[in-house]
């Protein structure tokens, strides 16, 4: 299903990352997924939260460049071929590229992993995951 | 050597009286062709009759470089386009470049000086000059090339770059005089280096440099470097293009051609003419050009003037090195930049804040200026997509590469990371300031 995410603007030097986790820390809002994508000189930090409007808020107001995107989150299971078959397989037959993806910190439920994607149609893949989930 | 000795070593009564009859006729010149001069003399309530002597320029107006860009690309041009023979271009304060028009006669007028400069250097026919200034819009190049053509000395058209084979011709081609930019000539010494070549042992034995600021530490190194004796020479395209002011071989300032160029200094804050000895803006009329006379032209260079004879024989003023500008302009690799220019690129870029910081690094011995402009990024471009955020460094890259003529890296920051100052912001920092 659709899912929050905020990604955060950060220069590539020490203490940055330290900086947007205590914002949140101070917040109690707590990280459910998180991947840094980095160039030589700057990254972007992308958080998947319990709170992401506080979240985003906060962030804000500490002054950092933040914004909020809707991407996917899926449920695969936790064995081989699971996000091959799950996940992988369906949106390429369907012609979705993927942009990123990255998994939950968070343990899934049961015998699941939780995996977060940004795709290039956002409608389209997530009738085909909802769909797939039954 | 004094090619010209009549007007070089003219006596000052009557070099002013030369430039009086020629200030005159140029000052109505430009009230009937040009239609900004004839406007802004009007607004003025000043005629060219009202030119009666040397003291009475101060009644006419500035022109500066907005009035450049205001009247972008010929607005400032006194005779048709038909008569115009050439055109050469360079930085202006925002987008667009500053147009420099040129006849047959300023060619040939501009052609003399150069050769006039070259000579009291020491340049003769017997001479092989390679000429590493660029060739192309900008003036240095074909300034220099007509130049030392009309000497008659041997020209070698190499314009910059192509480091390494220009090291191969200086030592097969034998030239005996070099003339590029001082943070060039360093670069050659450096190539050199990397070569094996020591250029101490090449033929080269004068260097005519400019286009940019340089120190006399710096000139020390160039000489002991290369081996030769480095003379500074200046000019800006406003006005002709180098050959404004040349050193002679006593380095003890720069002449400047006062029967083409009449020069004041004025307190850049009040606008009032300053005494000799003084330091301050360097204003240029032009007494000969042709195509695109200037009158008062506020060239932003703080500098002073000295009057006394020189042991050289000459009688033509001389302006000491450029201590600063009254502006925010900088020359990197000597290219003209405005912080304005960046100011324009990054407000065309959709979203993006103009707040921007310029670092230069500047030229040590063996690297040439480097431009770094810190953009702080805003939520309108920001993206969750490195994809993107790569694209919009490129795009801003591009442009600002188009914009200035020069290559800068763009280096995206978070906000707030570039101090906010009261008053007017600092837009500019050496590197070693960080």
């Amino acid at each position: 299903m659709r899912i929050k995410q905020i990604s955060v603007f950060v220069e590539n030097q020490p203490g940055r990352l330290v900086s947007i986790l205590e914002v949140l820390e101070k917040k109690g809002i707590s990280i459910r997924a998180l991947s840094i994508s980095e160039s030589a000189e700057f990254g972007i930090v992308r958080m998947i939260l319990d709170n992401p409007d506080e979240g985003l808020e906060a962030l804000r107001q500490a002054g950092f460049t933040t914004r909020m995107d809707w991407i996917l989150s899926a449920e695969i299971p936790d064995v081989p071929g699971g996000l091959l078959n799950s996940v992988a397989k369906p949106l390429a037959e369907a012609g979705i590229n993927l942009k990123y993806f990255y998994a939950y910190i968070e343990q899934a439920t049961g015998d699941k992993a939780m995996v977060v994607l940004k795709t290039d149609d956002l409608e389209k893949a997530e009738r085909i995951l909802k769909s797939l989930a039954g | 050597m004094i090619r010209d000795p009549e007007h070089e070593k003219m006596p000052r009564k009557e070099l002013e009286k030369l430039q009086l009859e020629r200030l005159q006729a140029k000052v109505r010149e430009v009230y009937e062709k040009v239609p900004f001069y004839h406007r802004v003399f009007k607004e003025r309530e000043v005629s060219p009759d009202d030119i009666r002597t040397l003291a009475d320029i101060t009644k006419l107006p500035f022109t500066t470089k907005v009035d450049f860009r205001d009247n972008y690309p010929y607005g400032l041009m006194a005779v048709p386009m038909q008569q115009v023979v050439r055109i050469h271009s360079s930085s202006g304060t925002t987008g667009k470049p500053t147009i420099a028009p040129y006849t047959q006669g300023d060619i040939d007028t501009w052609s003399e000086i150069m050769a006039r400069m070259l000579a009291s250097a020491g340049v003769t026919k017997d001479d092989v000059l390679q000429n590493a200034y660029g060739y192309g819009l900008f003036t240095g190049g074909l300034g220099f090339h007509y130049g030392a053509e009309r000497l008659g000395a041997s020209v070698i058209p190499t314009s910059g770059g192509n480091t390494k084979r220009q090291i191969l011709l200086l030592q097969d081609l034998g030239a005996t005089v070099i003339t590029c930019t001082p943070s060039y000539a360093l670069i050659l010494d450096e190539t050199a280096q990397d070569m094996g070549v020591d250029l101490r042992d090449t033929k080269l034995r004068l260097g005519m440099l400019g286009a940019e600021p340089w120190s006399d530490q710096m000139r020390d190194d160039i000489e002991e470097r290369l081996g030769i004796l480095a003379l500074n020479i200046y000019g800006l395209t406003e006005i002709i293009g180098p050959g404004v002011s040349v050193e002679c071989p006593h380095k003890c300032g720069m002449h400047i051609a006062e029967d083409h160029f009449m020069v004041e200094i004025i307190d850049p804050q009040t606008g009032e003419q300053l005494p000799y000895g003084e330091e301050g803006e360097l204003v240029i009329t032009t007494l000969t050009k042709e195509a695109q006379p200037v009158i008062r032209f506020r060239t932003r260079d703080i500098i002073s003037l000295n009057p006394e004879p020189c042991e050289c024989g000459r009688t033509l003023v001389r302006m000491s090195r450029v201590t600063g500008r009254s502006d925010d302009m900088l020359i990197v690799r000597g290219v003209n930049v405005f912080p304005s220019q960046i100011e324009s690129v990054l407000l065309d870029v959709e979203g993006v804040e103009p707040h921007y910081l310029i670092v230069v690094d500047r030229q040590h011995v063996f690297k040439t200026d480097e431009l770094e402009i810190w953009v702080e990024v805003s939520e309108d471009v920001f993206s969750d997509e490195m994809q993107k955020m790569e694209n919009l460094e490129k795009r801003l890259r591009s442009e600002m590469d188009s914009v200035l003529g020069i290559s800068a890296r763009i280096k995206l920051v978070e906000p707030k990371t570039i101090a906010r100052t009261e008053g007017k912001a600092k837009r500019v920092m050496d590197r070693s300031e960080l």
